[in-house]
């Protein structure tokens, strides 16, 4: 039984590798990124991946990266397929010096919770994922950050609400959500049934198969149930194919409001006529006139390291989301230099940077980015971060914001997150933290 | 041709070939992989190869084709996860079986119309697998314990206390389900069962006229088929993915698995293995070569388009010149090196091997 011996050395010997990340070369922090830019969400990926690299581009030309490290990335394309996602983390995990993943796809990312928990490597999933890792206790290494999908629903209910006029004009009324038939999509299904409970509203869910690009039947349902509003939650080419067979079928468009992920210029521009007057929800806002914006202007694409084919697409909605996603990734590097000092870091150190990712409206307005998106205030028990939305209106040309930052009713949703939390550390064993004060671990 | 089968020495070409590959996969590979080999190449060839062999006994053997591969690929994932949950204390090995032969239940079930109906249109129906289980496993949340995003985690990989949790195990594991299956479908091709299959591929009327029970046949090749291909989602799902997503059992998996088969020779294992590898492993390899040539000219995206069309191209070309499959090719190439030897060895050449065992004389 030779081989066994074998077997049993080389886990042993994973598991040290797995315990001690290797160090890096020299002070160089990596980015791995499962990108798509190919496929039905080639949008998507090639706008926020785009934004991702212009402001890691910024910060290595401008500030010669975060004091002093450089930071360094290479991509994988994944075509948004969990199989070609786990691919590339097991080609790319490797590299040294590794601070976070960003996969941009909940079907990935749900694959990847063990194996980065195992790795002790943080996994970002900014706007979307699995909302239970929200509590930070039971998902050490998990961040859904600005914006949980429960935090989007409760935004997007409050909206419906104060449109019809307050929370209690919400009772009897009828909602349709049109949801993308995805892991991604399918991850609100319960918090719509239960914010419906609670409000005396009454919700239908249908669901549209991957890509969505045929939507007919569908739609007929929801004219036949004659709702007051349609949360569409899309995602890619089902957007545009909504807002058109809408139109066809003589759904108001002013009465669909879209999701994080429905609410780009890619998602309105093919829809043409059908999407003027159409209302989402977002983190943070479109257009270039933000000073960090335009400082990749000037800086990235001035020296023509811009990532983004069409200088058009500059400052559009994915764009700009890559952009946060960069100076969230940037600013938890920066933190966690501050305690362990300016060199490259573990996963580990960089998790405890994503722990204390706490910025003000004052700390955001320093970035160049007041406007862009609120604040964040990220800590060990919540991973989301509190992130404000707001809501914008389509008029044909460009976005237009349509109300304040709004909070989501996280009081709210918290128990339902750690009831979660809980039947999901009950069937993995795992014993939730109850301190911040976890070991790192350093090099 | 007039070589029985009984005849065969012990040692033969092929059976050395075959010993020195499972010394290799057992002996020298887990010594010198890496884990990105185990995790992301050797894991996904071996479920990808098991499920190709499953659909050549249906396809390549009994000749029935089908486009719900997928589907049992599915229906063996959900299935294991499901005996794993509910039933406490349950061996995994257990579950697997278990798994294989709830897909083997709705494998036969959907095979039924291969009694009235054949080619295009059992192609079709079996069309009818491939969205009922996938809208099935979707509509009914009991399916994945209802989790709200219908995305499961895989539990641990466990035989007899022993839990495979590095890549290496998972691995080994994944090896010797395919290696064990594989042995008992050489054996079931060469059984009286494997003749029938072939019977009733070449020539229905004629099969039944010499007493071939071509509808039980038809029906025991649909539940061997998809016990095999259940097997193979269980690994695809629990050692490669570690998470089980109704979204990776499209049409294209389906379609992915026929062109294994057709690429790598119908009616040959060897061929569902070569075939596996090479779906697998070339756009690896084009993508990585691609990346490390192109990689500073042009962005991911590009790369992967020119990939698409390279392979699309390849298979084109490959089906023209070797339409009877990559094993036919090795088979080519192996007469072309060692006739002699070959034939020194019991007479039987290596290419008369391969065509026994298309044609197998067994019941004359």
């Amino acid at each position: 039984m030779s081989y066994l011996k074998h077997l049993k050395s080389a886990v042993i010997a994973s598991a040290i590798a797995v315990g001690f990340a290797l160090p890096a070369a020299a002070d160089e922090q990596y980015f791995p990124l499962q990108s798509y830019r190919v496929g039905p969400y080639a949008a998507g990926g090639t706008g926020f991946f785009g934004g991702f690299i212009d402001y890691l581009n910024l910060i290595n030309i401008r500030d010669g990266g975060v004091n002093g490290v450089k930071l360094t990335w290479s991509e994988g394309e994944t075509q948004y397929e969990v199989e070609k996602g786990v691919e590339v983390y097991e080609r790319l995990k490797n590299n040294p010096g590794v601070a976070a993943w960003n996969p941009l796809s909940v079907g990935i990312a749900y694959a990847m919770i063990d194996r980065i928990t195992q790795d002790k490597v943080p996994l970002i999933t900014v706007n979307h994922g699995r909302t239970d890792s929200t509590d930070g206790r039971v998902f050490p290494y998990v961040f859904p950050l600005l914006l949980n999908p429960y935090s989007e629903t409760s935004g997007i209910v409050n909206y419906i609400a104060g449109k019809l006029g307050g929370q209690d004009k919400l009772k009897g009324k009828k909602i349709v959500v049109l949801y993308h038939g995805s892991p991604y999509g399918k991850e609100t299904i319960p918090i719509y049934k239960l914010l419906a409970d609670k409000y005396g509203f009454e919700v239908q869910q249908i669901e549209v198969p991957h890509p969505g690009n045929e939507q007919q039947s569908q739609w007929l349902e929801i004219r036949r149930a004659k709702p007051d509003y349609v949360v569409l939650r899309g995602w890619g080419v089902m957007n545009p194919v909504a807002l058109k067979t809408a139109q066809k079928v003589g759904y108001p468009v002013d009465h669909i409001v879209g999701n994080v992920w429905s609410n780009s210029e890619e998602d309105v521009i093919p829809a043409g006529d059908a999407a003027k007057g159409y209302v989402a929800i977002t983190t943070q806002a479109s257009g270039e006139q933000y000073p960090v914006v335009q400082e990749i202007v000037k800086t990235v694409y001035g020296a023509g390291k811009g990532n983004l084919e069409d200088k058009k697409r500059i400052g559009s909605v994915y764009h700009n989301l890559g952009i946060v996603n960069g100076i969230l990734n940037v600013e938890a590097i920066r933190i966690a230099q501050g305690k362990f000092g300016h060199r490259t870091l573990t996963g580990d150190e960089v998790r405890w940077g994503f722990e204390h990712l706490q910025l003000d409206a004052k700390r955001v307005e320093e970035l160049g980015a007041k406007g862009l998106f609120h604040s964040i205030n990220v800590t060990w028990k919540n991973h989301e971060g509190d992130g404000y939305v707001t809501f914008q209106q389509w008029d044909g040309a460009k976005w237009n914001v349509v109300s304040d930052w709004i909070a989501p009713d996280w009081a709210l949703l918290r128990p339902i997150i750690e009831k979660s939390a809980a039947a999901y550390a009950a069937e993995k064993g795992i014993k939730p933290r109850t301190s911040e004060e976890a070991p790192v671990t350093t090099n | 041709m007039a070589t029985p089968v009984r005849n065969t020495p012990l040692v033969t070409p092929e059976r050395l070939g075959v010993l020195l590959l499972l010394i290799v996969a057992y002996g020298v590979i887990p010594v010198i992989g890496t884990g990105y080999l185990f995790d992301a190449i050797l894991t996904p060839f071996l479920a990808l190869s098991l499920a190709a062999v499953g659909l050549n006994i249906l396809t390549g053997y009994a000749g029935q084709v089908s486009l719900g591969s997928a589907a049992f690929l599915a229906v063996g994932a959900f299935a294991a996860f499901n005996f794993n949950l509910r039933v406490p204390g349950l061996p995994f090995v257990v579950s697997i079986v278990l798994a294989g032969l709830t897909a083997a239940a709705i494998g036969i079930v959907f095979g039924l119309p291969s009694l009235r109906l054949r080619g295009f249109y059992l192609a079709v129906s079996t069309l009818a697998a491939q969205f009922f289980v996938q809208w099935a496993l979707t509509k009914f949340s009991w399916f994945s314990n209802d989790n709200p995003s219908g995305v499961i985690d895989a539990p641990p990989l466990t035989l007899a206390g022993f839990a495979f949790t590095g890549p290496i195990g998972r691995y080994l594991f994944s090896l010797t389900i395919v290696v064990v299956i594989t042995f008992a479908v050489t054996r079931l091709i060469r059984s009286q069962t494997g003749r029938n299959f072939v019977a009733v591929r070449d020539h229905e009327t004629a099969a039944r006229v010499i007493g071939v029970p071509v509808l039980g046949t038809k029906l025991v090749a649909f539940g061997i088929s998809s016990f095999i291909i259940g097997v193979a989602g269980v690994l695809w799902a629990f050692a490669y993915l570690r998470t089980v997503e109704t979204g990776g059992f499209n049409i294209d998996r389906s379609f992915q698995i026929l062109f294994i088969i057709i690429i790598g020779g119908l009616a040959s294992l060897r061929g569902a293995f070569l075939g596996a590898a090479f779906i697998v492993v070339f756009p690896l390899i084009l993508s990585r070569t691609g990346a490390a040539l192109f990689g500073g000219v042009f962005d991911s995206g590009v790369l992967e388009m020119s990939q698409r069309i390279g392979i699309g191209a390849l298979i084109i070309l490959f089906l023209i010149l070797e339409p009877r499959g990559l094993s036919a090719l090795v088979d080519r190439v192996w007469d072309w090196v060692r006739p002699r030897r070959a034939a020194a060895l019991g007479g039987a050449t290596p290419r008369s091997f391969f065509i026994r065992k298309l044609q197998p004389k067994g019941r004359t």
